[in-house]
């Protein structure tokens, strides 16, 4: 059978056409900004959120990978985890460390700083000693455990100024003995990190204008005056910034305790990192790995809360 | 060239391509994870490898390597993941857990399938029952004895039993000279400190830390090998930093003269010669308690390898373990591993050529090769409770019998 059309809808036909054309760019239009992130998006979600979402599964399975009918255990990976006192320990001991850390961080990263960029220095002893407090940061884990490892050795160099210059009158085993471990490691993880510090202040520093200083002489003020009221207001939201970041990644740490003291003598240096690392690679526990692990996103998600909440403000 | 004969050329070209390509794709290819070949001379391991494939035409060997630690922590994930490799480099440690995980494969049924004389093993890692690992080279663990500070030291022989050791200990030892008789590794990050140098002081006098396959660490020859330890770190013998020292820490300080002894494995042989050309050391086998008069229990540690459970070329796996353990290809090996070999019948060619290792070789015949923690569930944790507890006891804080109740309760919960 012939179709025919009558005129008009001959004459509609462009129209629609025209219509059909514009709603498929405005979808288009649309979509462009989503098409743009979705390579993003996508590498997140499989990198990221899958990964995540596996270890929340894991952790409320019981024998996760290592039985093949692992089955649903609810929250008692958890509770085994909060009934076991070397996690306490752990977490204690991780909030320690991690806390002594950002305060040295930005004690010294700010005290460097203000000596970098003071202009009563030389300026090639300042470019000296720009590198030379820079090198830590140089550095990888594994070099800084060797370094300190050696160092604070009985036998060190440490141990022999020390004795050498009367402070100590027998060698001190600062790795090994339960007493000192957790401040050794603390001071070997201080000396590594503050270099961020300093960078991040020393550019912040130098973005301070001249005329704040000016105005608070001309009103009397001193140098301390002037440190805590122009200096620090004007650095803070670099010094919440990076603390909070280091906060975060210092509570992480691995490595160096891992091949310093390896969580000993006894737990004595036992962080959550190599608690979990234990529960996972050396009791094959994966649950109870994952629980833990779970247990530390929440710790790091708490302090990145207020990380976005600063930078929200800012 | 014409058109004609570059036409001639380039199929010629495509044939011997698709030849090559074909071929190429009918061969198998089978990864071998293990931590061998950086511990080898270079190119050592690749060459009995490419050795296997000439004689194997079809099949070739990726070796996937790293150091042992790195090695370990990729088979787990390996094993949990089922991307394990098809032949796998085994610690004795490991075969429990990868036994139980389903991650290895039972080697008894590749080896009925192959009519596999088993005999000439020299030994066979078994759960419940069932074959997993073949140990390709086993390395010993002697007393390393510097024999120059020794003599200094007024030690005229080597000590067999533990009052000539602690009395030799004793004499070399010269703190204000960082000097030391013995140096023990105990830290966490590594407990292998335990099984070498702390149970093999049980094993070197015919003792035990099982009973019927379960841990038995209260009896009288693990406590009194505590107490004895104990003994020694009291008497200020043995080097200090104790609990964060690691057995390379160890051999370093044996290599740079500042400990008189260490038990230490054979493989150490060639480093310690390397790093100190001018260091004169003997071999003693561990001293047995006074009076013990039975076969001394050796500690070793092994190359071991196994066939991954997943592995869709099996058949093709067992040939490469088959070839490793074949007497010929073993003994090549272990010579240059400087090893004791796996096959009974491999005749290592270090043991007439090398007086250390022919020492060691007597030793080892004199004795037996003995570690209990071979095939028990999570060793390397096992190792670390009972470090802990060890720990604790040179700490003050406990006596040895409450160290070796308190380790037994741990390892209780994990058998």
């Amino acid at each position: 059978m012939l179709m025919t059309r009558s005129a008009p809808a001959i004459a509609a036909a462009p129209i629609r056409t025209r219509r059909k054309a514009s709603a498929g760019t405005k979808l288009l239009r649309k979509l462009t900004p989503y098409l743009y992130v979705s390579p993003a998006t996508a590498l997140l979600v499989l990198l990221m959120l899958f990964p995540m979402i596996m270890v929340v599964r894991y952790s409320l399975m019981d024998g996760a990978i290592m039985k093949r009918d692992a089955a649903f255990a609810g929250l008692s990976n958890y509770i085994t985890i909060f009934e076991n006192p070397v996690f306490w320990q752990s977490l204690w001991q991780t909030l320690y460390f991690t806390v002594m850390s950002v305060v040295f961080h930005l004690i010294i990263g700010l005290a460097f700083a203000i000596l970098l960029n003071s202009n009563r220095i030389d300026p090639l002893l300042r470019s000296i000693l720009r590198v030379l407090f820079i090198l830590p940061w140089l550095f990888t884990a594994v070099i800084i455990a060797i370094i300190w490892r050696l160092l604070l050795d009985p036998n060190g160099v440490v141990n022999s100024v020390l004795m050498a210059l009367h402070i100590i009158d027998f060698k001190v085993e600062w790795f090994s003995s339960t007493k000192t471990a957790i401040h050794a490691l603390t001071f070997a993880n201080i000396w590594a990190g503050y270099p961020l510090f300093m960078v991040s202040l020393l550019a912040g520093l130098q973005g301070i204008s001249k005329e704040l200083y000016e105005a608070a002489g001309i009103d009397g003020a001193n140098e301390i005056q002037k440190f805590w009221y122009i200096t620090i207001p004007q650095l803070m939201p670099i010094i919440i910034s990076i603390a909070l970041l280091d906060f975060i990644w210092t509570m992480q740490v691995f490595p160096l305790v891992w091949m310093t003291t390896g969580g000993g003598p006894i737990y004595s240096t036992e962080m959550l990192s190599t608690f979990t690392y234990k529960l996972a690679f050396a009791q094959y526990e994966f649950s109870l790995a994952s629980a833990s692990a779970i247990i530390i996103l929440i710790l790091s998600m708490s302090v990145t809360y207020f990380y976005i909440k600063h930078q929200q403000a800012r | 060239m014409n058109f004609k004969s570059f036409s001639r050329t380039m199929k010629a070209a495509a044939a011997v391509w698709a030849l090559c390509a074909t071929s190429a794709l009918a061969d198998t290819t089978i990864e071998f994870i293990q931590w061998w070949e950086p511990e080898m001379p270079a190119g050592a391991l690749r060459g009995i490898v490419d050795e296997f494939e000439a004689k194997n035409p079809g099949i070739k060997v990726k070796l996937v390597s790293g150091p042992y630690a790195t090695t370990r922590d990729q088979i787990v994930v390996g094993a949990a993941s089922g991307t394990l490799s098809d032949v796998v480099g085994l610690d004795g440690a490991w075969v429990n857990g990868l036994a139980k995980q389903g991650a290895i494969a039972s080697l008894d049924e590749l080896m009925t399938n192959a009519n596999y004389d088993k005999s000439q093993i020299a030994d066979i890692v078994k759960v419940d029952g069932k074959s997993y690992m073949f140990p390709v080279a086993s390395f010993v663990y002697p007393v390393f004895v510097n024999l120059d500070l020794a003599k200094a030291a007024g030690v005229d022989k080597m000590p067999s039993n533990r009052t000539e050791f602690e009395e030799a200990a004793k004499k070399m030892t010269d703190a204000s000279k960082n000097q030391y008789g013995w140096v023990l590794p105990l830290s966490l990050q590594s407990p292998s400190g335990i099984q070498n140098d702390v149970m093999s002081w049980v094993w070197a006098s015919g003792g035990t830390m099982l009973k019927d396959g379960k841990p038995d660490l209260e009896n009288d020859d693990v406590v009194g090998t505590l107490e004895y330890i104990q003994k020694l770190n009291k008497d200020g013998v043995i080097s200090p930093g104790i609990f964060a020292k690691k057995e390379q820490d160890k051999v370093e300080e044996f290599v740079n003269g500042r400990v008189g002894m260490m038990v230490d494995t054979l493989a150490h042989v060639n480093l310690i010669r390397e790093r100190n050309p001018n260091l004169n050391f003997g071999l003693s086998a561990l001293p047995a308690k006074d009076g013990y008069e039975g076969k001394r229990g050796m500690p070793y540690a092994s190359w071991g390898i196994g066939v991954s459970e997943g592995s869709a070329h099996k058949e093709e796996a067992w040939k490469l373990v088959e070839f490793l353990m074949s007497p010929e290809i073993n003994g090549k090996l272990v010579s240059i591993a400087n090893a004791f070999p796996g096959n009974v019948n491999a005749k290592p060619d270090f043991v007439a050529a090398d007086p250390i290792f022919a020492e060691a070789f007597k030793i080892y015949q004199s004795g037996y090769p003995a570690n209990e923690f071979v095939g028990l569930p999570v060793a390397e944790e096992l190792m670390r409770d009972l470090n802990v507890e060890v720990q604790k006891m040179f700490d003050g804080a406990q006596s040895a019998k409450e160290a070796a109740a308190n380790a037994e309760k741990a390892w209780n919960a994990k058998f």
